[in-house]
């Protein structure tokens, strides 16, 4: 700690008694025992993940296995609705993804200008479904009456537009100096152009942030999975892991061999698999969320 | 730039020397027209609305019919607050309610100064490497689903195998079935949901704290006060503002306790002190198929959130921020 002083300058110019420094040591002392909580149960998963049934039935502090094995991997690999799950959630992430930018963008940028009839009527309409909300079952009923029950498309389409997100990529297209749009007017741009010349590149940050987020909530969508795919080949990486992590593991067997005595290791390589793609983005994203983007956190 | 394309279309008009005459419609026809573009990219929004956050509004009135499948929602018979006499009656609806309640009061109460506490703490750091590699590390759990965390729980607090329990067990205790007794399973529930989500909630604190002014820092050191004294006097009033409307937002949302959490965890064996609205209307509705009964639960559930909301963003203004909505 004491080699960074120099570096910081704002609060360290003053001497220092012993109770600040003593405050300071407590202090890194909790957060490193605040990150270590959030990372052991993680590390945890890992281990068992790599371990020997035998290593992880011995004892029950999993710190490192006693003794190696990818069984569990080999395993799940081999399950073939692993793989159809793993492709029914790329695709709605990707394709529900690209929907969702494509709407949440084209309205934001509508909705941000004052001047056209309509606009705060249709602002209206858009906050009040973040007040009220018909519920689980009219929602259910309506999903059921437009056919989209047991298709993929269950789980893009409905959640086609998160209000919050909207109105946050509204404001932000709002902040846009109006200087800049009525150049491009002049220069002959049409309202489109606008959008694609001037708006668009203006607020890359907050469109890769609402982007993240919306990839985010699709790979990790159970919600809409559980009410509207009860079709197994349809079922996303979340159904599949439900079942897997908390059925009964008699039902769950392949190559022959139920996977019940593969157990606890098995479970836990499932879990891995479907963190990986979200631990390898993770790097990404937090250089995005640290340019000051409280998006996700008012969304709450 | 309002003004500058009011002009130009004032100078149109009077070109075609029809500007007072034209009629409402006209002119609205004419402005539809100009900004053609701009009303067609509208379309798939105002569709998907209609059709999927309206649409639902509309099919509330299940709960005050006899509904036929056969007939649809339109065609049947209207059975006015019928279901909603059932539901009163119903004992198991006052516990649904009352655990929706308490566990998110609960989880209000704990897990509410949390974040608040950390992000000062964090901000108390001098290492700005440390900072960021400890606020990375807080924020991962908000990106993992709780069907992923609910495996990972079950297997730390598992009684034949979990960590928690081996260490209980170490100490000479007996283990503790955190997520099959009833005693237990409230509480884990709401430790768990504040620690999945109390990293993530330091952003908007730390955000907040980035923006107080310096100055007031650097004037307090040369009055010789202390960093404790700097914290309660400069720091905390700086982000009061936010706490405040922080605190609001989630007074309007104390009606969701957490649906895929609890549900990708209870079992028939917590019901009595885990099972909350949404678990209810799922069951009932999806499962048993009484869907008049699941409707009018969910629409009590949701002119009960409505509510809330409303007073929440009237506390807001009253406490002198901007409406949240």
């Amino acid at each position: 700690m004491n080699s960074n002083k120099c570096r910081m300058p704002r609060r360290n110019r003053i001497r220092e008694g012993f109770a600040s420094r003593l405050f300071d040591a407590v202090n890194v002392f909790l957060l490193l025992l605040l990150a270590f909580s959030t990372l052991y149960p993680f590390w945890d998963t890992l281990i068992v993940s790599v371990s020997s049934l035998k290593s992880y039935l011995s004892t029950s502090i999993h710190l490192w296995p006693s003794e190696f094995s990818f069984e569990g991997y080999s395993y799940v690999f081999s399950n073939m609705e692993l793989w159809s799950s793993y492709g029914n959630t790329l695709f709605i992430t990707l394709v529900g993804t690209l929907i969702n930018m494509v709407i949440t963008i084209m309205t934001a940028y509508v909705l941000s200008k004052p001047m056209l009839r309509g606009h705060r009527i249709l602002n209206f309409l858009a906050v009040f479904t973040m007040m009220f909300s018909g519920g689980i079952i009219p929602s259910y009923m309506i999903v059921k009456a437009t056919g989209l029950m047991n298709s993929l498309w269950a789980m893009i389409i409905p959640t086609a537009i998160n209000t919050s997100s909207l109105i946050i990529l509204r404001n932000f297209f709002m902040d846009i100096p109006a200087a800049l749009e009525e150049a491009a007017m002049l220069d002959g741009c049409n309202e489109v152009g606008v959008l694609f010349r001037v708006v668009i590149p203006n607020a890359k940050a907050a469109i890769t942030t609402i982007a993240l987020m919306y990839a985010v909530d699709h790979w990790n969508d159970f919600y809409n999975a559980i009410m509207y795919i009860t079709n197994r080949k349809r079922w996303p990486l979340q159904l599949f892991l439900r079942s897997m992590l908390f059925e009964t593991e008699a039902a769950y067997s392949s190559g022959g061999q139920s996977l019940f005595l593969l157990g606890q290791p098995m479970k836990m390589a499932a879990v891995m698999l479907s963190i990986i793609p979200i631990i390898c983005m993770y790097p990404f994203f937090q250089k995005h969320f640290s340019k000051g983007m409280m998006v996700g956190a008012v969304k709450g | 730039m309002r003004t500058q394309l009011a002009k130009k279309e004032d100078y149109t008009n009077k070109k075609l020397g029809k500007k007072e005459q034209e009629g409402y419609f006209t002119q609205l026809g004419r402005h539809i027209w100009k900004h053609r573009y701009m009303y067609l990219m509208l379309v798939p929004a105002i569709v998907y609305y209609l059709i999927f956050c309206y649409g639902p509004m509309g099919g509330l009135m299940i709960a005050f019919k006899d509904f036929n499948p056969i007939k649809g929602i339109l065609g049947s018979p209207w059975v006015g607050f019928e279901h909603f006499k059932e539901l009163f009656a119903m004992d198991k609806f006052y516990q649904v309610v009352w655990n929706t309640l308490r566990i998110s009061v609960k989880r209000l109460i704990f897990g509410f100064p949390f974040p608040i506490i950390v992000a000062l703490m964090l901000n108390e750091l001098r290492s700005n490497k440390l900072r960021q590699a400890v606020q990375t590390t807080l924020y991962l759990p908000q990106f993992i689903s709780w069907v992923v965390l609910g495996g990972i729980m079950a297997n730390l607090l598992s009684t034949n195998g979990g960590i928690v329990n081996g260490v209980i067990q170490l100490f000479g205790g007996t283990p503790i079935g955190f997520l099959n007794d009833e005693r237990y399973f409230e509480g884990t529930m709401i430790v768990s949901m504040i620690w999945k989500t109390f990293g993530w909630n330091t952003i908007i604190y730390l955000a907040a704290l980035t923006a107080v002014d310096p100055q007031y820092y650097e004037a307090a050191r040369v009055d010789g006060a202390s960093r404790w004294s700097q914290l309660i006097h400069i720091t905390l009033p700086g982000i009061m503002p936010t706490i405040v409307v922080m605190l609001i937002m989630r007074i309007g949302n104390l009606m969701q306790a957490g649906f895929e959490q609890i549900f990708v965890l209870y079992n028939p064996g917590v019901y009595a002190t885990a099972d909350i609205i949404d678990t209810y209307v799922y069951r009932i509705g999806l499962q048993d198929g009484m869907f008049e009964l699941s409707t009018a639960v969910g629409l009590f559930k949701s002119v009960i959130n409505f509510l809330l909301i409303l007073g929440a963003n009237k506390l807001a203004r009253y406490a002198g921020e901007e409406g949240v909505y």
